[in-house]
């Protein structure tokens, strides 16, 4: 399923050729917003890059699902015969594959255009790979919600958001730590990630195949 | 009663709030190619999708290859296969990659490879590395056919599967249906190409306002 | 719609409790030394956000029950959105007398307390979910993504409350110890009991708003499914009339 959706991805290339570009437009964005001489753009780095992060998590998973919602693919879902958890593992880690490269090149971005270096990189890649797997669970679960429904583009968001607010507090937190702007101990909230991550995997698990099952 | 694939009694089926199915009898015995046809809206669609246990039953008996419906419909969707009218096909992905991603969704060993089912729908070479979006609906017919052949199903469930394909495609499709009936497969099919469907038939049923009012052997001449 | 004895009974008593905690909030019970009267606001903030927590408490065991194949019915869906509609409502009211609170006694509208923040959350999580019952289709299909996507929310709510909380503390500056004293002021005595009655007497209130919004809905539930007896009554007729 995960090589399903990837191989559309090449094919396509939304990702490289859309949701990248605007990540990198999202950085620039902040910096005007900012005034990178007031230093304050350096202070919120991590917070930026989280919330660049968030917004290309919503822009992967509407099209995550938007590949499915054509005519009679979610039929062809279930009649294939394959485990609801496996579709969901599958899209999931289609998605945090996505948002890993996207992270990639957003860190990069971080590093470069506002000037910040690394302290911990450890502790930074360890965050990075607990929100995304956090985020690209929970993403999907609700993506999976709010499929098909005419209303999905602005659902989505309003739904997503709110529940993974914990995600980008727990991720600026830990990334501060990890980029030496922030005080505190960055494993604690790394902690709080892994919670998360588990408990959202194991949610949509068991949740994706009851809403997979609407009449179309 | 091995024999029966197809039961349904008095069964109702709900489209939203909608009684698509409002009562439905009839039984379908094993290798039998049986045509429905009726007026559109009749339930003939909704029938088809009952059987392939995607829409719920609320009232009324109704299994399929032996499993029951109304309580657990999931588990007949690997058993069967569905021609709808929507494709489902992957749109950025190429007719090799949709059928390959069939082939490797539906776990049972299937005697049918991908390239034979290329061929056998005349789609191979060129045309097979060919994206989705860029095929015409009688392409894109043919490969949701080939996906079809692909499941290796023991009751296929066809709707309106002549629409939108040439005549080169639906010699090829009627082959097909021919072939699978002679090894032992159960077909519906939902059809307003009467002539063409009758040929393969060996019954006819007629449905309308969401139940079957007539059901008679074909080669029975009957006023249609 | 004839109301029974037990409404009737609730009625009559969370009127009585109310204007029993009216007169001790108001009258009885002592301002405080450093807030003043602005304190007795504490009368309706802590009870209000007693409530919303039942209100989630509520549609989060609904949304269980219905989705546990024994206990499965459409009355708890029914009983989950009836609940989380007074919810939103509740946890809105904690919002404003929380931030009329913050500007009486210490000038700002709004303060990112622990508690606060995490109740805002909860009130945008009350309100995506309501949006999302808004959206239709089958009831059976609505009320399973209903009860998920409840189910989904409500297991965030603790991680949120504790990852604020630790954000919070973490950020404790000395000015915003007053803060913490302010908003959780000691209570003690006449006070104490008075929040007591106060949460008394709008749990009461809220099961009596509950039972009413549900059986609204139930009625709406009746009407809908009397209208599919006579879709289904008029389809079978189609077929005679041979129009589809």
């Amino acid at each position: 399923m995960a090589g399903k959706d990837l191989r559309i991805e090449l094919r396509s290339r939304v990702a490289t050729n859309q949701v990248g570009p605007f990540a990198l437009l999202v950085l620039i964005l902040f910096a005007f917003a900012l005034d990178p001489d007031r230093g304050v753009l350096g202070q919120a780095a991590a917070g930026l890059f989280w919330v660049a992060v968030l917004f290309c998590a919503l822009l992967a998973i509407q099209r995550s699902f938007a590949v499915e919602s054509t005519d009679g693919a979610r039929d062809n879902l279930r009649l294939s015969g394959l485990d609801p958890a496996g579709i969901f593992l599958g899209k999931a880690a289609a998605v945090a594959a996505e948002l890993a490269a996207l992270e990639v090149i957003l860190g990069t971005g971080v590093v470069v255009l506002y000037n910040r270096s690394l302290h911990g990189p450890v502790l930074l890649v360890v965050t990075c790979v607990l929100a995304t797997i956090g985020l690209a669970a929970a993403g999907t679960l609700y993506g999976a919600l709010a499929a098909g429904l005419r209303v999905r583009e602005t659902l989505l968001p309003l739904l997503l958001l709110p529940v993974v607010a914990p995600v980008l507090l727990a991720a600026t937190r830990a990334s501060e730590a990890a980029l030496g702007t922030g005080s505190g101990d960055g494993w604690a909230w790394v902690r709080l990630l892994g919670v998360f991550a588990v408990i959202y995997v194991a949610f949509g698990v068991v949740a994706f195949g009851p809403l997979l099952e609407e009449s179309s | 009663m091995d024999s029966v694939v197809v039961h349904l009694h008095a069964a109702v089926s709900l489209l939203g709030r909608f009684p698509a199915l409002a009562g439905v009898d009839l039984d379908v015995a094993a290798g039998e190619v049986v045509l429905m046809q009726g007026p559109n809206g009749a339930g003939k669609t909704t029938l088809l999708r009952m059987c392939a246990g995607l829409v719920p039953v609320v009232d009324g008996e109704a299994s399929v290859l032996g499993h029951d419906l109304r309580r657990d419909r999931r588990s007949v969707r690997r058993h069967v296969a569905l021609l709808g009218h929507a494709t489902g096909l992957y749109d950025d992905l190429t007719v090799a990659d949709n059928l390959r991603f069939v082939a490797r969704a539906t776990r049972t060993a299937s005697p049918v490879s991908v390239d034979d089912a290329l061929s056998r729908l005349g789609l191979a070479g060129r045309l097979a590395s060919v994206q989705a979006f860029r095929l015409s609906a009688g392409q894109r017919r043919r490969v949701a056919v080939a996906a079809l052949l692909l499941r290796s199903a023991d009751l296929w469930l066809l709707d309106e599967p002549h629409a939108g394909l040439d005549a080169d495609g639906r010699e090829r499709l009627d082959q097909l249906v021919a072939d699978a009936a002679g090894a032992g497969t159960t077909v519906l099919v939902a059809s307003h190409e009467l002539d063409r469907a009758r040929a393969l038939a060996s019954r006819v049923v007629t449905m309308a306002g969401g139940q079957v009012r007539a059901n008679t052997p074909a080669g029975v001449v009957g006023v249609a | 719609m004839r109301s029974d004895v037990t409404t009737r009974v609730l009625g009559t008593l969370s009127i009585a409790a109310l204007a029993l905690l009216a007169v001790m909030a108001l009258v009885v019970t002592p301002a405080d030394v450093n807030q003043l009267d602005a304190v007795r606001l504490i009368y309706i903030h802590v009870p209000l956000a007693t409530v919303m927590y039942a209100a989630f408490g509520v549609t989060a065991v609904a949304s269980v029950l219905y989705l546990l194949p024994r206990t499965r019915a459409r009355k708890w869906d029914v009983l989950a959105g009836a609940a989380a509609e007074i919810g939103v409502v509740f946890t809105g009211l904690v919002l404003v007398t929380g931030s009329i609170w913050g500007r009486t006694t210490w000038g700002v509208w709004w303060t990112w307390d622990a508690r606060l923040t995490t109740t805002a959350v909860l009130f945008v999580l009350f309100l995506g979910y309501l949006a999302l019952r808004r959206v239709g289709g089958d009831p059976d299909t609505q009320a399973r993504r209903n009860s998920i996507a409840a189910l989904a929310a409500g297991i965030d709510l603790p991680i949120v409350h504790k990852s604020v909380e630790w954000w919070r503390t973490l950020h404790q500056k000395s000015s915003l110890l007053d803060e913490e004293t302010f908003l959780h002021p000691h209570i003690h005595g006449s006070m104490y009991w008075t929040v007591m009655l106060g949460i008394g007497a709008f749990l009461l209130l809220f099961a009596w708003l509950l039972i009413h919004r549900y059986r609204l809905a139930k009625l709406e539930d009746r009407i809908e499914d009397e209208d599919l007896e006579r879709a289904l009554a008029e389809r079978r007729a189609e077929a005679l009339t041979g129009s589809p």
